[in-house]
């Protein structure tokens, strides 16, 4: 008790525990989240905004693809029919789409009192006698078709045919396959539906809610021992998945790390008192290094946390280093002596460390960035703690348990360690061969590489994606205006100089939202083209001379009626859509954000080679409308991606080099520089290599990781080099033990990243893991011999 | 009028000669059904004529009808203008002015109708026949006549009555009575190589 009330006298620790409740402050005040938006990148380039925007909340972010396998295809009909059916209901859906003709009722009856707002067709040359004869000849020209029974009852209100030529505009989308009157995957065996949210593929609690609508309605219409399966996938599925992968992976890495390590220190100290001293440091680091992601970022990702427990792992080994090598000594004295000779070389490992977690700062994605501030917060935060407050917390008769016997042990393995370089010499060169034998398709190029979604997600992505016809949305143009009406005319300017592109088969076709919700300009321009009923009718007369199918012109007196009342009519507004599927499709290609207007036209391209990009640039380019951008989506995200490899290649060469000023600089001396730091270059390339044997293609991950071993990996390196440096011409047992003690925390912590089902975390963890057992090993097997000899 | 049909096998023509014969016996849709699905295909040139009260006078179109049983059925239209209709299970496909266009029948049940009307009695399919009309049947083995009325009350709105007549397992006339008072009447003659 009075050691306690002795301790909070202490300066340092008053201004520890304050700094602790301001954390403490911070943290209860932080919104934690899991979604994927930390692994977008931010987007250089107005094409990559456009990509990564699209991707945040874009029409494809809300689809859900939802597949049934199993069973019969007549069942699997019907559970198509029952979920959809029990889905249409849900307002937590926009549209559920699995083939069946709801809503086509009503959208023929828009499409029919609205096509002369709706029809481009209609234009002065149409409704001339001239125009009029040519339309009339393909009307009366169908009469004679199979079709003729169904389109007849169409012609006295519809003689040019507008109603035939908006449909078949709708109806040119790629479509499913057929079987049992619902969508089914090419091969037949399975049904498959498409629901749209009503909420962003980003708000993931609005999608985990659409995802238990789809399951439930699924349990209700094939429910028990059904032979029916349900699968789903799409963006909205993914951010859930991983958010859930993520909290769950959290939650059991950072208990198992903490666990372990506990056990671990248990082992060594054998006293609870010792074990909760040792843990001060670290928790303070966390603490701090959430406080500050907190501060910084406004909210701290799961990932950071599920980082988090390797900092645990390293932090842990400053007061290891404190206990162990301070040990045995008369604990005034020792702690002095300790402060001066093992503190330089612990902070010159924290400044390592630091050094490499930097360069996470500069990374692109948000995610790193959260990392790389994280760690550097928490162990600069623990480094501190160990030296300033730790000390003064120690208890006067304070003592561990003895461990000079292992460190004897230690000792022996140490000194003969030296005969090891032999090995280590063929072992690097194996792993030299190995790489250049795999130096082609080492890298991985692209950006799904970096997708926190496991692999077995996105076959069943890809695959779901290809039954459904392709609603993925590679190529778009894309234009903005400061109101919907210029929007809308902009997209139509583009739409002018896109359609000679379809007649020419350059591309299959493409959307706009001024298809459904013509521009007020277009509206008025197509209701001016329409002739007063007097001389409609004149022009009818004669327009129906001649034709090879005679007709009397009274038939068509319900046309001219039609044309009179439209003349009368308002413009057609976004609200006049409602109801219809044509709602869905403006609501999804017209979006205002912060007062700005965008409008998109999605492309399809044809069949065949690939999409003349020049081709639909110089047409975006001829329409003349300021801003309007061609994007192809994949080729944009490549092109990110390799960019991001690029920097990242820059930033780890960065902290690289950073590492290596910084050594030379306080070893003062290249050769004890170069001698630290070839036992760390020699593990990382001996990872590398089993990463490359094991078939694992790399990613900026691993390069991370990579500059990570080198980071971590210098702690141990140091302390056979730095010390060393100091004088003593032996690396004493206590700190060996210390070492192995501090590279056994390290190793738990990263080793069970390497555990974690979420592939960022799993990369670090199979990385570094590794990397530390390696880089102590090897740094034991190249220090200077001198140091051993007896 | 020349059968729609030729005899595929001596079989099937040993079915027609002994329904000749048994001519007197009665005639029921069971029988008829029975006679037309022993064919497994067959081709047929057709000539349609339309009797729309809009046009003022009728009009004629005309091309070969295809059937292979039991559900695939083609209309190649060759004027006045070319068209090919081909519907092959659930999947009707229309191609015309270079456009091609596939639907699937159970999404418009009244097209669906119409064109079971022809195809199942090509193939002798009495059930589903009588899903969608009331069928009644008159005369005899060699000059039958079969009227469909039905039963769907958005059909009716379209269509009073299908009337199909022919001569064993020949279909030799098609004629059908729209709502409106407007009719189509359509003729097959045989053109199956022997």
């Amino acid at each position: 008790m009075r050691a306690v009330s002795r301790s909070l006298r202490q300066p340092a620790i008053i201004v520890w525990l304050c700094f602790l409740a301001v954390c403490a402050g911070v943290i209860a005040r932080t919104h934690f989240s899991a979604d994927l938006s930390a692994f977008l990148p931010r987007a250089p380039t107005e094409q990559q905004r456009v990509l990564v925007e699209q991707l945040r909340d874009g029409l494809v972010s809300r689809l859900i693809l939802v597949g049934i396998d199993g069973g019969d295809a007549t069942g699997r009909a019907n559970v198509s029919r029952n979920v959809a059916a029990k889905l249409r209901e849900d307002k937590r859906f926009s549209a559920i789409n699995n083939g069946e003709p709801v809503g086509q009722a009503r959208d023929e009856r828009f499409v029919f009192e609205h096509r002369y707002q709706l029809s481009p067709a209609v234009t002065p040359e149409r409704f001339s006698v001239a125009g009029l004869k040519d339309a009339l000849a393909d009307s009366l020209d169908l009469l004679t078709s199979s079709a003729g029974m169904m389109t007849k009852d169409l012609l006295p209100h519809d003689p040019t045919g507008e109603v035939a030529a908006l449909v078949s505009q709708l109806d040119s989308g790629a479509q499913p396959a057929m079987q049992d009157g619902v969508w089914a995957s090419r091969d037949g065996r399975r049904a498959v539906l498409l629901a749209q949210t009503a909420s962003a593929g980003s708000d993931t609690d609005a999608q985990a809610s659409a995802i238990a609508a789809i399951r439930e309605a699924f349990a209700h219409a094939a429910p028990g021992a059904s032979p029916y399966r349900l699968l789903m996938t799409g963006p909205g599925v993914f951010a859930v998945d991983t958010r859930d992968t993520i909290m769950r992976d959290v939650r059991w890495l950072s208990a198992a790390s903490i666990a372990l390590i506990v056990v671990l220190l248990l082992a060594v100290y054998r006293s609870v008192p010792t074990l909760l001293l040792g843990l001060m440091p670290v928790l303070s680091g966390v603490a701090a290094g959430v406080a500050a992601v907190s501060l910084v970022f406004g909210t701290v990702h799961g990932l950071t946390l599920g980082f988090g427990t390797t900092l645990i792992g390293e932090a842990v080994d400053y007061s290891i280093y404190l206990f162990v090598q301070s040990a045995g000594v008369e604990r005034r004295e020792s702690l002095k002596d300790w402060v001066a000779s093992f503190w330089p070389t612990i902070r010159l490992g924290v400044l390592t460390s630091i050094c490499g977690f930097a360069s996470m700062l500069f990374s692109g994605f948000p995610g790193l960035v959260q990392l790389g501030l994280y760690s550097i917060v928490g162990l600069s935060t623990a480094g501190i703690v160990t030296r300033f407050v730790l000390p003064h917390a120690l208890p006067q008769n304070f003592a561990i348990r003895d461990v000079s016997r292992l460190g004897k042990r230690l000792a022996r393995f140490a000194a003969h360690a030296s005969r090891l370089r032999a090995a280590l010499a063929v072992l690097l060169l194996a792993a030299v061969a190995i790489l250049l034998m795999h130096r082609h398709g080492l890298w991985s190029q692209e950006l799904s590489a970096l997708s926190p979604v496991p692999k077995a997600s996105q076959d069943l992505d890809e695959r779901l994606r290809a039954d459904v016809g392709a609603p993925d949305v590679r190529y778009l143009v894309v234009v903005s205006a400061a109101n919907e009406q210029a929007a809308l005319e902009r997209a139509e300017a583009v739409a002018h100089q896109l359609q000679p592109l379809v007649d020419a088969h350059v591309i299959a076709g493409y959307e706009s939202p001024a298809r459904y919700l013509p521009s007020d300009a277009a509206q008025r321009a197509r209701i001016a083209s329409l002739p007063s009923a007097a001389d409609l009718r004149t022009r009818l007369a004669a327009a129906l001379r001649d034709q090879t199918i005679r007709v009397k012109p009274e038939v068509f007196e319900p046309f001219i009626a039609d044309v009179e009342a439209v003349r009368a009519q308002p413009p057609l507004r976004r609200a006049d859509l409602q109801g219809t599927s044509m709602a869905l499709a403006v609501d999804s290609l017209l979006t205002e954000r912060d007062g700005r207007w965008t409008a998109m036209l999605p492309l399809r391209a044809a069949e065949g080679p690939e999409l003349q990009a020049q081709t639909i640039r110089a047409a975006v380019a001829a329409s003349q409308v300021p801003d309007a951008l061609f994007v192809d989506m994949k080729a944009e995200a490549d092109r990110l991606y390799q960019n991001y490899v690029r920097e990242d290649i820059r930033l780890s060469l960065g902290g690289f080099a950073a590492i290596v000023v910084l050594l030379v600089l306080a070893l003062r001396s290249p050769v004890r520089a170069a001698r630290t730091l070839a036992p760390l270059v020699a593990a990382v390339i001996v990872v590398i290599a089993g990463l490359a044997l094991a078939g694992k293609s790399l990613t900026i991950l691993h390069l991370i990781g990579m500059l990570l071993i080198v980071a971590v990996g210098s702690n141990y390196a140091l302390f056979f080099n730095y010390r060393a440096h100091a004088g003593r011409d032996a690396i004493s047992p206590q700190t060996l033990v210390s070492l192995v003690i501090a590279n056994l925390a390290t190793v738990l912590g990263f080793g069970l990243l390497a555990l974690s089902s979420v592939p960022m975390l799993k990369t670090f963890g199979l990385t570094v893991g590794p990397g530390a057992i390696l880089a102590l090993l090897f740094s034991a097997i190249l220090a200077p011999r001198s140091g051993f000899s007896r | 009028m020349r059968a729609f049909y030729a005899a595929l096998a001596a079989a099937v023509l040993c079915v027609t000669s002994t329904l000749a014969v048994a001519a007197d016996a009665s005639w029921t849709l069971d029988r008829l059904m029975n006679t037309l699905g022993a064919k497994k295909s067959g081709r047929a040139h057709f000539t349609e004529t339309r009797y729309l009260k809009i046009a003022q006078e009728p009009l004629e179109s005309s091309g070969e009808l295809v059937f292979v049983a039991p559900d695939h059925l083609e209309k190649h239209t060759a004027s006045p203008k070319p068209e090919n209709l081909v519907v092959d299970g659930d999947m009707l496909t229309v191609d015309r002015n270079g456009r091609k266009v596939t639907i699937p029948l159970r999404n418009y049940p009244e097209l669906g109708a119409f064109i079971e009307s022809i195809r199942a009695t090509l193939a002798g399919n009495r059930f589903a026949l009588e899903n969608a009309y009331t069928v009644s049947i008159d005369g005899k083995g060699d000059d039958w006549t079969m009227t469909l009325v039905p039963t769907d009350s958005r059909m009716k709105q379209k269509v009073s009555s299908i009337t199909l007549a022919g001569t064993g397992a020949a279909l030799a006339r098609v004629e059908i009575r729209q709502a409106d008072g407007d009719r189509s009447l359509m003729r097959l003659q045989d053109a199956s190589a022997h």
